[in-house]
């Protein structure tokens, strides 16, 4: 049963990017509502997705597949194997993904009325942006994935370093170095595992590398070789998930990108890095991902410890909330890295919950930079007083982001902190700490800016208007939601990871 | 020979060459009855016309059976015939660009620039088609010369006299080596045929003195690194590029190094694998050699670029890096290498070129040929710009361009077979070129510039858009010249001597 419908999704910013192309450089309305409109688009493909999707089938569904790219020899006895297929479908994780990357994509071009100039092409190439995310959760071949991977690349080095702030051009580039040298490992390990299988589809590809070692060993695929690609490929993962010390691009990006593109960065981008974790890490490798687990939650520990204790020092915000970026993704390490049915869960909620709240805490960060002209804690301290819905909205992030009951991080944290305590106690002992940290680095930034005495340049600012505060509101009420009622997420993830468990992947 | 033997070859195979000496003479005698004062200009579009033709003519030996004249020296199989379509497009266009650069400066003997481009095509063509060492040799040597006097041919511009000095010095002395080590390979088989002397090898007598084979074919590769540019046989690549006419500079930097391929995987891979096999002692002794001149040339290409500010220096550093790129294949020995290294060349093709078409707009409206002159060309003239930019992210070899594709090939091929050092290179100095080429990227889009808007002139315009098109399309749907290829050409013609 072939339907479009994935590549319509994946594709649809095009028709937002046309249709800009078209339009003159200097109508800033005009524009920034042709922006937002065109996002729209993708989100109503998501939903239908969304709501088409049956979570009772364990199969990939809406499957495309078509021949693309053949590099087969005429004349060569063996030369018929190297084909690819264009092949997109998405499976309980990545309907949810995209869904989620739809609606932020959408809150961030919301978030984009702060931009200043050119919006043109600050919409061009947030649409293209777009397309790449889209794509990434949509394939379901490694070079589509790694393809779309790369489009992210271009234009958010372009939308980091015109758009951004004073320090820009530098956080561009080393946005650009350090995740191009992350996806060439990941496509040197793409080509190598081609070459070896000859197949690059996902299904295939796990068939292929679960059978038993000994099978695997006659064809050159070694517990050495294994293990070596799994480092290879966590490494890739690791700057863009991003895991310490492979993070420092990550904190340029966070305070030097405008607050909107941030909400996409914090939101999605790293968000990838978890997903091809799942996705190709376990996914392939479970074997050699199970003996490795612990190095993996020691990892997550540290950057859950490490981003936490860094936070409590920052006298920025949008920094204290880079941090915790860090801090949070270490909750996703653990989580994958404890291997049961709670451990994932957690970390898929954990991905989601985050990629809300962290769109959130930055959407707020525009709010009140295009008002007070900083991020700065201590320039910002009794903003209550004169914004009060921004402040409670602020504060709501804030418990959100510590795991407050009621809210997504809770469930998320806990679950994780659940599947870890099974299998390594004593690690998610020391882990816990994290969650006492991250409440009172949270606490401490959310606090100084809202309460005690109001400075005075903060005192003739005035409340937004309801239209401002509106996506703040979409976010919370979808935090909320999560929190009270997470059967909408977990039934859909749950027989996902079930088949992910069970070692067989999904099968077509 | 006999006049009725010399009459009883198929010459008819020889159209496209044909068609190309045909115009090149016509080229000069007009040139030389022209008077004076009369623009040149005609002159190129009769070449290009003369190249169109050729090209319809390959175009339609496509498919036809492995034939050759003069006793096997000169053969029709699908390998030559696919380079040769290669150098025909990009020479169409760059006689494109040249139609442009004539009407920006006043310089003379444009005549000789024409039909000097079509004598240097001429012996690309016959680099790819010969199957003995001695047409082999005339047809370097053609292109060599050819090339020469192009580089030199701004007769008063101090720049164009050290590019020429340096290139007929360089080049003589590159290939003199070439011609010594096919001299030892003469000594030791007696033959100057290609398949001749495969058969040769295995004889015991040759294969007592196995190191001379090992040493010819060490200096014929050095001799042929020169051609192609690859480290450390690159210095003059720089000097040369800064110093020609900038059309002559994209002809060196992609028809002249794409003939070198062609005649280093003819050579060797009709000479060493023809005959003996996959396990040929030789070539596997000499695959380190070639993996760290491959190493070298990328590393050196990618590094020294970073430090360019003159544009045309910064992009002979980038063609040094892609030789560098094409030699992986080569290393790998596998016969999708011919797949890869075409595809590659393709891609190469147009996206060097469009390069250069906007780095010649540029440089001559601007004139100055530092990087600055790109600043701020997004609000100077977008199209062109956004044009540039595809280029330079296929040059990268980023998604969705024929770049990326040529790279992804590489890759396969050389991971395939097992080289991961040498793959893991390519692709960390792929990444070291991002900050350069992105540096241009930086100064088109963020930086601002002076000055009003400007126009391409329909020339270069026409050949923006075509690389542009190319780019993109065997970005997105490269089985279009995957498939062209692969119904074709079979590779197994390279190997069968023709009777």
């Amino acid at each position: 049963m072939e339907s479009i419908l994935l590549s319509a999704l994946v594709f649809s910013p095009l028709v937002g990017i046309l249709v800009l192309a078209f339009m003159p450089n200097t109508e800033e309305r005009l524009l920034k509502t042709v922006g937002l409109l065109a996002t729209l688009l993708p989100l109503a493909f998501a939903i239908i997705t969304y709501v088409g999707f049956t979570p009772g089938n364990v199969n990939i569904q809406f499957v495309e597949q078509y021949r693309w790219i053949d590099f087969q020899i005429k004349g060569l006895p063996n030369g018929g194997d190297f084909t690819i297929n264009y092949d997109l479908g998405v499976n309980g994780l990545t309907v949810v993904l995209l869904l989620l990357t739809a609606i932020v994509s959408t809150l961030a071009a919301a978030a984009s009325v702060w931009i200043k100039e050119h919006w043109k092409g600050y919409f061009m190439l947030f649409l293209l942006l777009e397309i790449g995310m889209l794509g990434v959760f949509a394939s379901q071949n490694l070079l589509l994935f790694f393809i779309f991977f790369e489009i992210t690349l271009i234009p958010t080095f372009f939308l980091i370093g015109k758009w951004g702030y004073i320090d820009k051009e530098k956080a561009a580039y080393s946005f650009l170095v350090y995740n191009g040298l992350g996806s060439a490992i990941l496509l040197i390990v793409f080509i190598i595992l081609y070459m070896k299988t000859g197949t690059m589809n996902y299904t295939g590809l796990s068939s292929f590398l679960h059978q038993p070692p000994e099978v695997l060993e006659q064809m050159y695929i070694g517990d050495e070789f294994r293990f070596g690609l799994l480092i290879a490929l966590l490494v890739a993962l690791g700057v863009k998930l991003p895991i310490v010390p492979l993070h420092t691009w990550m904190l340029k990006v966070h305070v030097q990108a405008p607050p909107s593109i941030v909400m996409i960065h914090s939101g999605i981008l790293l968000k990838i890095g978890a997903y091809g974790v799942y996705q190709f890490g376990i996914g392939f490798f479970p074997e050699e991902f199970r003996q490795i687990a612990f190095w993996i939650a020691l990892l997550g520990v540290i950057n859950l410890l490490y981003g936490a204790f860094i936070a409590f020092v920052q006298v920025d915000f949008k920094r204290v909330l880079a941090y915790s970026s860090v801090s949070h993704m270490g909750i996703v390490l653990i989580g994958l890295a404890s291997l049961n049915g709670a451990g994932m869960q957690g970390a898929m909620f954990q991905v989601v919950s985050h990629g809300l709240i962290s769109a959130l805490l930055f959407f707020l960060v525009g709010l009140i930079y295009e008002r007070t002209g900083t991020s700065l804690i201590t320039h910002l301290g009794g903003m209550a007083k004169v914004m009060p819905i921004t402040a409670g909205f602020l504060l709501v992030g804030g418990l959100a982001s510590l795991g407050l009951p009621g809210m997504s991080g809770f469930v998320s944290e806990f679950m994780a902190f659940l599947g870890l305590f099974k299998e390594m106690p004593v690690l998610a002992a020391v882990g816990t700490l994290g969650i006492i940290l991250t409440a009172v680095y949270i606490l401490r930034a959310v606090l100084g800016m809202t309460f005690g005495e109001t400075k005075e340049s903060l005192l003739q600012l005035k409340e937004p208007r309801f239209v401002e505060w509106l996506p703040a509101l979409i976010l919370t009420a979808l935090i909320v939601l999560i929190g009270v009622y997470p059967a909408v997420l977990s039934d859909i993830l749950q027989l996902t990871i079930n088949a992910m468990m069970a070692g067989k992947g999904a099968v077509v | 020979m006999t006049l009725d033997k010399l009459l009883s070859f198929d010459w008819g195979m020889m159209a496209p060459e044909f068609s190309i000496v045909i115009t090149a003479i016509l080229l000069s005698l007009i040139d030389l009855f022209m008077p004076n004062k009369v623009s040149r200009k005609p002159l190129a579009l009769l070449g290009l016309a003369g190249i169109i033709v050729a090209i319809v003519f390959a175009v339609l030996q496509v498919g036809d059976p492995v034939g050759s004249i003069l006793f096997d020296t000169y053969r029709f199989d699908s390998f030559a015939l696919a380079f040769k379509l290669l150098f025909l497009v990009a020479t169409a266009m760059i006689f494109l660009l040249a139609l442009d650069f004539e009407g920006e400066s006043k310089w003379a003997y444009r005549g000789e620039f024409y039909y000097l481009l079509m004598t240097a095509l001429l012996g690309a063509m016959m680099m790819a088609s010969s199957a003995d060492l001695i047409t082999l040799f005339v047809g370097l040597e053609l292109l060599s010369i050819s090339s020469y006097i192009l580089a030199g041919i701004r007769k008063r511009n101090f720049h164009s006299n050290e590019a020429a000095f340096k290139y007929v010095v360089n080049g003589g002395i590159a290939t003199a080596i070439t011609l010594f080590g096919m001299s030892y390979i003469y000594g030791l088989t007696g033959q100057t045929n290609l398949y001749a002397i495969s058969e040769m090898l295995v004889d015991p007598r040759v294969q007592e003195n196995s190191f001379l084979v090992i040493m010819a074919f060490v200096m014929m590769f050095v001799g042929l690194s020169f051609k192609i540019s690859a480290a450390p046989f690159h210095m003059w690549a720089p000097d040369v590029y800064q110093g020609s006419p900038t059309p002559v500079t994209t002809f060196l930097s992609v028809v002249s190094k794409m003939a070198g391929f062609t005649l280093i995987l003819r050579l060797f891979f009709v000479i060493f694998l023809g005959t003996q096999g996959w396990h040929n002692q030789i070539l596997l002794d000499a695959q380190p050699f070639i993996a760290f001149v491959a190493g070298a040339t990328m590393v050196i290409g990618n590094v020294v670029a970073l430090r360019q500010r003159n544009i045309k220096r910064m992009f002979a550093y980038s063609s040094i890096a892609h030789a560098g790129y094409v030699l992986v294949p080569f290393v790998s020995l596998s016969l999708i290498v011919f797949k890869t290294t075409w595809f590659y060349l393709l891609a190469y093709l147009l996206m060097n070129i469009g390069a250069f078409a906007v780095i010649q707009f540029v440089t001559s409206r601007e004139k100055s040929e530092d990087f600055t002159a790109f600043s701020g060309l997004n609000k100077r003239a977008p199209l062109t710009a956004f044009m540039m930019a595809i280029f330079i992210i296929s040059l990268a070899g980023l998604p969705f361009t024929a770049g990326f594709i040529g790279k992804f090939g590489i890759f396969m091929s050389s991971l395939g077979t097992g080289h991961y050092i040498l793959a893991s290179v390519m692709i960390a100095t792929t990444v070291v070129s991002y900050v350069y080429y992105f540096n241009v990227m930086v100064q088109i889009y963020f930086r601002k510039g002076a000055g009003n808007r400007i126009r391409p002139t329909a020339g270069l315009a026409v050949v923006m858009v075509i690389c542009t098109i190319g780019t993109l399309l065997f970005g997105i749907y490269p089985s279009l010249a995957l498939d062209f290829f692969q119904s074709g050409f079979d590779i197994n013609d390279l190997f069968t001597p023709s009777e």
